[in-house]
């Protein structure tokens, strides 16, 4: 009896022994992580899906043995749960999702594989496997609207707006509340063309805006054609999501851009620490989600003006919704003294006094 | 040196299921010089394209989804295209049919989930779609305006139409102000059909469609009045045929496909209104239409070609970095080399050597 | 409104209008020969793409409006092939032309999105072009701009007052008679429709090369369309389709000037507004033409093959 039970176990110890290293070297080779990227654009936009790829490509840089990354781009909104679904199932275990519109797609396909991570930008829906993750772009809008406020001779400055959801409505207020602090007179003109991307639409917005006597433009659409239509006309223009001072050296004020570098590292060690939680993670200056691009273009007390606005929301003493805040039509949003909670501006859905636009669906 | 065209007394019938095949390998192996030229070994994108769909149930099902609303869409406008008219606003149709079962499905929720939601979301989005459909087929029938046209620019209306209401009337009030509708309820969903909530009942409506619309075209008297308008004006008018009613009639019926696939898409797959609820199926099932040479078994054959070949370029971008572009230029080209392809089997073909025949006769 | 600013306005409408013209006077030569192109969106699209390709590798704006008149030229070659040779379906083979346009281009144009050149020069006359009021609009345009209101002149004396013009004109309208004359009703129509797809090719070019300095996927955004349709509403004139072509470019930006300068409607109904004006011109033509008969050529859309 023992005699055998012995034999037994040291022949168990023994494959063990010659196994082992075998299963868990092919277990350290196979333990990369493989995280996938969905982006609605061209990687190309040199805007918004730009900037997540550029953090997809930090990300394989800073853990190039632990992590391997893939990408789909030009995936349309309306048939985005099958590209999601086929990273989930060509084994990757982390899928960043980076467009509000596939939201949905993405608690879906979360639910059909509970071991796999997701993390959904812009949106505000979660599960126990699905983050969300945004940046307070509207800080970056504040700053971009007292150096136009400052600088804007005409008093009229001209917006390009994509499509009015509550992200794209807080920046309007934000830059105009920026703006009104330094000039209380100071208009702006709010052209909608329904679309992130699309060069041709965006210069065409341009010229319409320049021709109406705006003389600094922003957008918060992707590509740089605004901004070089302004060079062109020898105006003044912001800059959106990426750096885009290469196309318009004499125009670019500065550029809100976004950095999610930070935020997918994290993620992603997260996840192979088996540590990851689903969360909310909204950035802004502080956190380095947004970053503006150098001050160009302007004179020396403007941008000191711009750099001071700058450090005073990052160290907390201003935040763009402080009260008062009035809206178009008179009443009170904020108080004074108080400030604008989270959840307002996430769902902001009016503009405040001093826009004439109406804001219509 | 000239290419000459005779007319056939009949088409060939083995040139008819024989053109389009060869027409599908000549396409395969343009595809294939393409992918070399873009450092892609052919073999391997091949197999990506064509074979690794079929590998596992769910890419099968994803294939059956994907063919599903072409096949349904271009049933219906084989009827258009066979009596010699131009529905090209099937992507429009799509649209309005999608936002009036939409509708439906937004204004019954939270009421209790009666079993007559869903047959009611169904049907309003195919007559939501005839009606808009017959907005061109008005116009031609009263006023001679060229049904490519009108049909055509109604689409881009559907489209801002549903943009407008989904950011507006039929916003979810609970949606942080995001443009799209409230989440369907399970009453107003289209159910699945096997476990991993993917395939769903739409796949059995587009099917029916589809043997319907075989049997209405080869056996009723109105499916041989469009085969015979189509090939012959001048017949269907001496046997009594009404121009302008067989017009409307398959302008509806198009229409009404094309809407049904769209209420189909947004109660099964979608389960939702959005901005955007269809990525181009009204202008792919023309392709579909044509690839099935108008005929509705056809037609089911084409659309799970193009489904196929759709997955498969998608596989493609992420196994082997080739970009989706390669599969549109692949779907065009198919098409045309199909069309190219007919040639054959309704003319003899023959390249006849000279200059241009004599005109005066010996 | 002051005068700079409505000449402003009157320059962003020429903009716009520009490149229907190009597209739209190509589309009506092919039409008066006969041939419906449904190919013209994916000619104008693969002509941006290959122009802007071809303009970033030399370095020239010329050299990349050849390319992309040559671009659509080719697809148009092909379209040729198969209605005019093959005497294939004319509406679709110009959809496949269509789809295979857009994806080539969007090959051929990968490498290039998002990436700026200068855009093309535009004339200055010292003197001239400062004239308040008019200066800029009819002195300081780009090239392509005096090259579409020259194509406009010289399609409608070519048309109008050559023979070789009237022979394409009585081609579209009855091929089978005028094949019996001995007249080379193909190669005519062949002809036509490779002029039709370089001009679209050149307003695609104009696109990405003035218009705006980029490149972009899917950049004409359904101008081929509304360039088809130009060429119905102007009763296949020339004339008119430049008019044309200055009223739909003036619809499509006029929203945006009309939104910028605070007009509260939705704007989706703004931006539907081109499309439903298309779509009531040719109501309106058609109530007009009524009395006297159809002016498109007779035979535009239907297959010829030569009989013995």
């Amino acid at each position: 009896m023992r005699g055998r039970s012995m034999r037994l176990g040291g022949a168990v110890l023994g494959a063990m022994v010659a196994v082992g290293p075998v299963l868990t070297g092919q277990a350290l080779a196979a333990d990369k992580l493989k995280v996938g990227f969905v982006y609605v654009g061209p990687v190309a936009d040199f805007g918004y899906s730009y900037q997540h790829d550029l953090s997809r490509k930090a990300l394989a840089a800073a853990m190039p043995d632990a992590v391997e990354t893939t990408f789909l781009e030009n995936v349309p909104e309306a048939d985005s749960e099958r590209s999601i679904e086929k990273l989930a199932r060509s084994g990757a275990g982390l899928i960043f999702t980076t467009s509000f519109g596939f939201m949905e797609p993405t608690l879906k396909v979360a639910r059909k594989f509970p071991k796999v991570k997701f993390a959904h930008a812009t949106g505000y829906k979660r599960s126990d496997n699905v983050a969300t993750y945004s940046a307070r772009f509207y800080e970056g809008r504040y700053v971009c609207g007292k150096i136009a406020g400052k600088l804007s001779k005409s008093g009229t400055v001209g917006y390009i707006a994509s499509f009015p959801i509550p992200e794209v409505v807080s920046g309007i207020n934000a830059f105009m509340l920026g703006a009104q602090s330094v000039n209380p007179n100071i208009k702006v003109k709010i052209v909608w063309v329904n679309t992130w991307f699309d060069p041709g639409k965006e210069a065409e917005a341009a010229k319409a805006l320049l021709a109406q006597g705006a003389d600094i433009l922003t957008q918060h659409t992707d590509s740089a054609a605004p901004l070089q239509e302004a060079e062109k006309q020898g105006k003044l223009a912001f800059g959106q999501s990426s750096d885009q001072f290469r196309f318009a050296p004499k125009a670019q004020l500065t550029s809100i851009t976004d950095d999610w570098d930070g935020y997918v590292i994290a993620q992603a060690k997260a996840v192979r620490d088996g540590t990851w939680k689903s969360s909310d993670t909204w950035g802004g200056i502080k956190d380095g989600m947004v970053v503006l691009a150098p001050f160009t273009n302007m004179p020396d007390d403007v941008k000191a003006m711009a750099e001071e606005t700058t450090k005073a929301i990052v160290d907390g003493k201003v935040h763009p919704f402080d009260g008062p805040v009035t809206k178009q039509d008179g009443t009170v949003a904020v108080k004074q003294g108080e400030t604008a909670p989270d959840p307002m501006i996430l769902g902001m859905n009016w503009y405040v006094k001093g826009i004439d636009d109406k804001l219509t669906p | 040196m000239r290419l000459d065209l005779v007319p056939r007394i009949r088409r060939s019938a083995v040139l008819d299921i024989l053109a389009p095949a060869l027409a599908f390998v000549a396409a395969v192996m343009v595809g294939g010089v393409a992918v070399a030229a873009l450092g892609v070994s052919p073999g391997a994108a091949f197999v990506t394209y064509f074979v690794t769909p079929l590998s596992d149930v769910w890419s099968l099902q994803e294939i059956a989804l994907k063919a599903a609303p072409l096949a349904l869409i271009a049933t219906g406008l084989a009827f258009c295209y066979r009596a010699d008219l131009w529905n090209i606003g099937a992507e429009g149709q799509f649209v309005v049919g999608g936002l009036a079962g939409g509708w439906v499905g937004v204004a019954t929720h939270g009421s209790g989930g009666s079993v007559w939601i869903l047959p009611a979301m169904l049907a309003a989005g195919a007559l939501a779609g005839a009606a808009y459909a017959l907005i061109p087929a008005v116009l031609k029938v009263r006023l001679g305006v060229s049904e490519i046209l009108t049909s055509l620019m109604l689409v881009y209306v559907a489209q801002l139409l549903l943009d407008y209401m989904v950011r507006g009337p039929l916003r979810d009030p609970a949606g942080y102000n995001f443009p799209q509708s409230v989440g369907f309820e399970a009453a107003a969903r289209l159910p699945y059909l096997m476990e991993g909530e993917t395939l769903h009942a739409g796949v059995l409506i587009a099917l029916a469609a589809v043997g319907l619309g075989t049997f209405v075209l080869a056996r009723t008297l109105f499916g041989f009045e469009v085969r015979l308008v189509g090939a012959s004006p001048r017949a269907a008018r001496f046997a009594g045929f009404s121009d302008a009613r067989l017009t409307l009639a398959v302008f509806a019926i198009s229409g009404g496909a094309a809407g049904l696939a769209g209420i189909v898409e947004v109660a099964g797959r979608i389960g939702q209104l959005q901005p955007e609820i269809s990525p181009g199926y009204g202008f792919t099932a023309i392709i579909v239409a044509f690839l099935g040479r108008l005929s509705p078994p056809g037609i089911l054959v084409a659309a799970l070609v193009i489904a196929l070949t759709t997955i498969g370029g998608e596989g493609a971008q992420i196994d082997l970095k080739l970009p989706l572009d390669l599969t549109r230029a692949f779907q065009g080209l198919l098409l045309g080399l199909v069309l190219g392809a007919d040639v054959f089997a309704r003319y003899h073909v023959r390249l006849v050597p000279g200059g241009p025949a004599s005109r005066t006769a010996p | 409104m002051t005068l700079d600013i409505v000449q402003m306005v009157l320059v962003t409408v020429l903009a716009a209008a520009t490149p229907l013209i190009l597209a739209g006077i190509g589309e009506l030569v092919a039409e008066r020969a006969g041939v419906l192109n449904l190919g013209v969106e994916g000619m104008m699209i693969f002509g941006a793409a290959v122009s802007f390709a071809v303009a970033m590798q030399t370095g020239s704006t010329l050299l990349g409006a050849l390319g992309g008149a040559g671009a659509g030229l080719g697809l148009a070659a092909l379209f040729g092939l198969l209605t005019v040779g093959l005497a294939a379906n004319q509406v679709a083979s110009g959809l496949s032309l269509t789809i295979l346009g857009l994806g080539l281009s969007g090959l051929v144009g990968a490498n290039y999105v998002g990436i700026k050149r200068d855009p093309a020069p535009q004339l200055a006359i010292p003197g001239l072009t400062d004239l308040p009021g008019i200066g800029r609009l009819l002195f300081g345009q780009d090239a392509f701009v005096y090259a579409a209101v020259a194509l406009v002149a010289a399609v409608s004396w070519f048309l109008w007052r050559t023979r070789a013009g009237l022979t394409l004109r009585a081609i579209g309208d009855d091929p089978v008679a005028t094949h019996a004359l001995g007249l080379k009703v193909r190669r005519v129509r062949f002809l036509s429709v490779l002029f039709g797809g370089a001009c679209a090719g050149l307003g695609g070019a104009y696109l990405a090369l003035a218009y705006t300095p980029f490149w972009s996927p899917g950049m004409t955004a359904g101008r081929g369309w509304i360039a088809l349709a130009l060429v119905v509403f102007a009763s296949w004139r020339p004339l008119r389709v430049a008019a044309g072509a200055l009223l739909f470019g003036g619809a499509t930006v006029l929203q945006l000037h009309a939104q910028a300068a605070g007009l509260g409607l939705p704007g989706q109904l703004l931006s539907a507004l081109p499309y439903l004006a298309t779509i009531l011109a040719l109501v309106l033509l058609s109530l007009g033409g009524r009395q006297g008969g159809s002016p498109a050529p007779a035979a535009l859309g239907r297959v010829f093959t030569p009989s013995r």
